[in-house]
């Protein structure tokens, strides 16, 4: 019953933080200057050409009855039509993010598993040459901007050694084989990008709990170090271990949008960034929406996930 | 190419005829291409086509074209009323045979016979008219303020229409050609799968990512219509694209980095295409904001930038030298005797002297959206103009908004104009004194009226000097400060032939899916 309760409140707290991430987004669209018919038109605006495509888009009631309007329609699981093509968002936005979520599935099968792997083989050889090389390399991968391990793989893999294509256009009825040969380097950056982080905590939280009294007497009991790793000290740094990775599966759905331009990759984020320069409020709302509910549903996962792997974080601290 | 359209009919319009003889002067300048081996043409094969310029934002309604993906989409599905070829003429497209009365405000056109759009329904007036009309009246169409003059369109048979102007304007072949004013069948509204009289019908289109249009019946174009379909895909990076090229991913590419053409031309099996155009960089001075309403700062600013030096780096030397006033060498009314204004910090210092502004300071407002290069350009003006005793600070402007409130709201600014395929239509839209987008609010009497006259004066000769008076009106008193035109750079693969340059628009005014072939 406890572990219900906690899913119940943590299921309520996410939902009122989107409702208030929504809100910001559309203070924040707000806030940016001109609007979607000055951004459509660009430089060709001419005074008569705004106001006709203003009264045509309806942008001249107030922002707050806009902003209620397109509430109430998602709440009845409609996230309306896109100002700039006047088509419905969904139609859109549904096949963008299966691709998001495809690239971001990819490179965490790859991620996840090389991140912590190493990470423990890490923390039982610490000091050693694998500890040191793998810490060395990825930091390296995370300094450099993802842009620049993005130019760096299509020089090697597509022009040079011509194994890979530089383009990743997906598209609805390609194969799953094709899919995947066109997102193998964009899932390779990202893969460089996340694991550093994954990696280091991984090795760091095992090691913290390794200095713990329970941990010398499994030594003292004359058990191996792989053995007291895995048996003894994993459990209890499990907690941290799925913070970090949650944030970074949400960190491949959310903020993957240089990568998605360096590769044209047509996911969420490019869809985010045309319909912020073009001021499409619904579109911009709907994808902040989407990106909002993956963030907060990743670490609200997460939560429930540690807290089933550690009691004590299940909220009865008082007792 | 040359018998690529019909042969021009004896019945065509003075302008057109006009035009022949300016472009008989006009082939002297040349349209730089790269020479390469002749493959006669074939048919078949799969064009691929890398561009920049695609938004999950657009649409294929020709009224909301406002980039080059969806406008070479349109040209594949649909044909234009008047082709500008590569010599910057007006040919028949759908209309042709056109005339004028004398005062070129009331004009015939004839529609092209025989031609059938994709779903079988023959080509008529009522079509063209429809057509013409979406972008008239309460329209918000790019094209709508180039049609304004535009009062009337009659349907005197089915195979001829006639337009009435409210003032006369020789030039209206050209103002048809522009590129929003694609043909659909009359009423037509569907615009998420346009049917046109184009070489290929739609198959595949994903807004801002990629486009596929295959060829279904024969074209009606003589010696165009050759690959059997495009795919054509929005790669907005510039590096993602030459990526693409190189890796063999797709055929051909538009708008390349000047930066980086000489690396590219080293590489085997691609070419590049350059092509001089109208378009054009440009300082903008607002005429009627101190300390520009004294001709004579403006004049030191003109003075105080090395032209030389900015085509030369940051053009790669990509462009040509520009002259303050917005037509540009390939067009037939280009002034070349005009002199040249070259950076002179003592020609610029007795402006400033002058204008008793000896610690002249200014700001300049830059962005990259201006034109690629912009802020680069920015920089080196500001080193000369301090040679010249200007304090020249530069203002970075975010990209986003530029265009609504940087531009013709501060007064001093970084811009750029595309090419227009009249020597009238770039005066009319930017210079004249109550023109929506005069940008640098330069008002002179004398040059609005010598605008209207020349808009139709049949006199070639004496055209060209009116013109030619106008450039010089603008170079030396507007608020322009006009360093370079930049060209457009464009590059294929060795599979692909027939690319040519073009005077207007990039990928042969991208019109290049039904006139390449490939090998």
């Amino acid at each position: 019953m406890e572990i219900l309760r906690f899913i119940v409140t943590r299921a309520a707290l996410g939902v009122l933080t989107l409702l208030a991430v929504s809100i910001l987004l559309y203070l924040g669209t707000q806030l940016l200057p001109g609007d979607v018919a000055s951004a459509l038109l660009g430089q060709s605006a001419t005074p008569e050409a705004l106001a006709v495509l203003r009264a045509k888009l309806g942008l001249n009631t107030p922002a707050y009855l806009r902003y209620l309007h397109w509430l109430w329609g998602v709440v009845h699981g409609n996230l309306g039509s896109s100002l700039t093509t006047g088509t419905p968002i969904a139609g859109v936005l549904l096949p963008r993010l299966a691709n998001t979520l495809f690239l971001a599935g990819y490179a965490a099968i790859i991620a996840v598993p090389l991140a912590v792997g190493l990470g423990i083989l890490a923390a039982i050889r610490e000091g050693g040459i694998l500890d040191r090389l793998s810490s060395t390399l990825s930091l390296a991968t995370i300094s450099f901007p993802e842009f620049f391990v993005s130019y760096i793989l299509i020089v090697v893999f597509a022009s040079q050694l011509g194994w890979l294509p530089s383009l990743a256009t997906v598209y609805g009825g390609m194969g799953f084989w094709n899919r995947i040969d066109a997102t193998t380097l964009p899932a390779m950056t990202l893969t460089l990008v996340v694991v550093a982080h994954m990696l280091r905590m991984t090795r760091t939280s095992t090691l913290a709990v390794m200095s713990s009294p329970y941990v010398e007497t499994a030594f003292l009991k004359g058990l191996s170090r792989t053995r007291v790793v895995l048996n003894h000290a994993l459990p209890n740094a499990l907690g941290p271990i799925i913070a970090v990775v949650a944030l970074n599966l949400a960190y491949l759905v959310v903020g993957v949008v240089v990568v998605e331009v360096v590769f044209v990759y047509p996911g969420v984020g490019q869809l985010m960034v045309d319909a912020v320069s073009k001021r499409d409020l619904p579109t911009v709302q709907a994808c902040g929406l989407v990106f909002a509910v993956a963030f907060i549903g990743l670490n609200t996962l997460a939560d429930i996930l540690a807290a089933l792997a550690n009691p004590r974080l299940r909220g009865s601290r008082g007792r | 190419m040359s018998n690529a359209n019909p042969p021009l009919d004896r019945r065509q319009f003075l302008s057109a005829s006009a035009l022949m003889g300016a472009a008989a002067g006009l082939a002297s300048i040349p349209l730089i291409g790269e020479a390469r081996a002749d493959v006669p043409p074939k048919s078949g094969g799969h064009l691929r086509l890398g561009m920049s310029g695609g938004s999950t934002t657009d649409s294929l309604n020709p009224t909301t074209y406002l980039s080059w993906v969806p406008a070479n989409i349109g040209y594949q599905l649909m044909n234009g009323l008047v082709e500008i070829d590569e010599h910057n003429q007006a040919t028949p497209e759908l209309l042709m045979n056109w005339e004028s009365k004398p005062g070129a405000a009331d004009w015939t056109f004839d529609v092209r016979k025989d031609i059938t759009f994709s779903n079988g329904k023959t080509l008529d007036a009522d079509d063209i008219i429809y057509s013409i009309n979406l972008h008239r009246g309460k329209s918000s169409s790019p094209a709508a303020p180039t049609l304004t003059p535009i009062t009337d369109i009659k349907k005197l048979s089915p195979n001829k229409i006639q337009i009435i102007m409210n003032s006369g304007n020789a030039d209206l072949p050209f103002l048809l050609s522009d590129y929003h004013i694609l043909v659909v069948p009359n009423g037509f509204t569907d615009w998420k799968n346009p049917i046109g009289t184009g070489c290929f019908v739609l198959e595949h289109y994903e807004a801002g990512v990629r486009c596929i249009t295959k060829r279904t019946r024969p074209y009606w174009k003589p010696n165009c219509g050759y690959v059997d379909s495009v795919e054509t895909l929005t790669i907005n990076d510039v590096s993602a694209r030459t990526a693409a090229l190189l890796s063999g991913q797709v055929d051909a590419i538009n708008r390349l980095d000047a930066r980086t053409v000489d690396l590219l031309k080293k590489r085997p099996k691609v070419h590049v295409i350059q092509s001089a155009a109208g378009q054009h960089g440009l300082f903008v001075m607002n005429c009627t904001d101190a300390p520009f309403t004294d001709n004579n700062v403006r004049l030191a600013l003109k003075y105080a930038i090395d032209r030389e030096q900015l085509l030369k780096t940051v053009l790669r030397g990509y462009g040509r030298l520009g002259n303050d006033q917005p037509i540009p060498s390939t067009n037939p009314y280009y002034d070349a005797s005009l002199p040249q204004h070259s950076y002179d910090p003592d020609k610029a210092k007795f402006y400033l002297k002058k204008a008793g502004q000896s610690n002249l300071k200014v700001e300049l407002n830059v962005n990259d959206v201006a034109f690629t290069g912009a802020t680069d350009a920015a920089q080196l003006f500001q080193q000369t103009a301090q040679g010249a005793g200007i304090n020249l600070t530069i203002k970075q402007q975010p990209a986003d908004g530029y265009w609504s409130n940087v531009w013709m709201k501060v007064p001093f600014c970084a811009s750029y104009w595309g090419g227009r395929p009249t020597a009238d239509q770039m005066l009319t839209i930017a210079y004249k004194s109550d023109a929506p987008w005069n940008d640098t609010f330069w008002k002179n009497a004398q040059f609005d009226k010598l605008l209207i006259e020349a808009r139709v004066e049949l006199d070639q000769t004496k055209r060209k000097a009116m013109y030619g008076q106008m450039q010089a009106m603008i170079s030396n008193t507007g608020g322009a400060l006009i360093p370079m035109f930049i060209d457009y750079l464009e590059a294929g693969s060795n599979r692909v032939h027939g690319m040519k340059p073009n005077p207007l628009f990039d990928f042969m005014g991208e019109r290049i899916g039904e006139k390449v072939w490939l090998s």
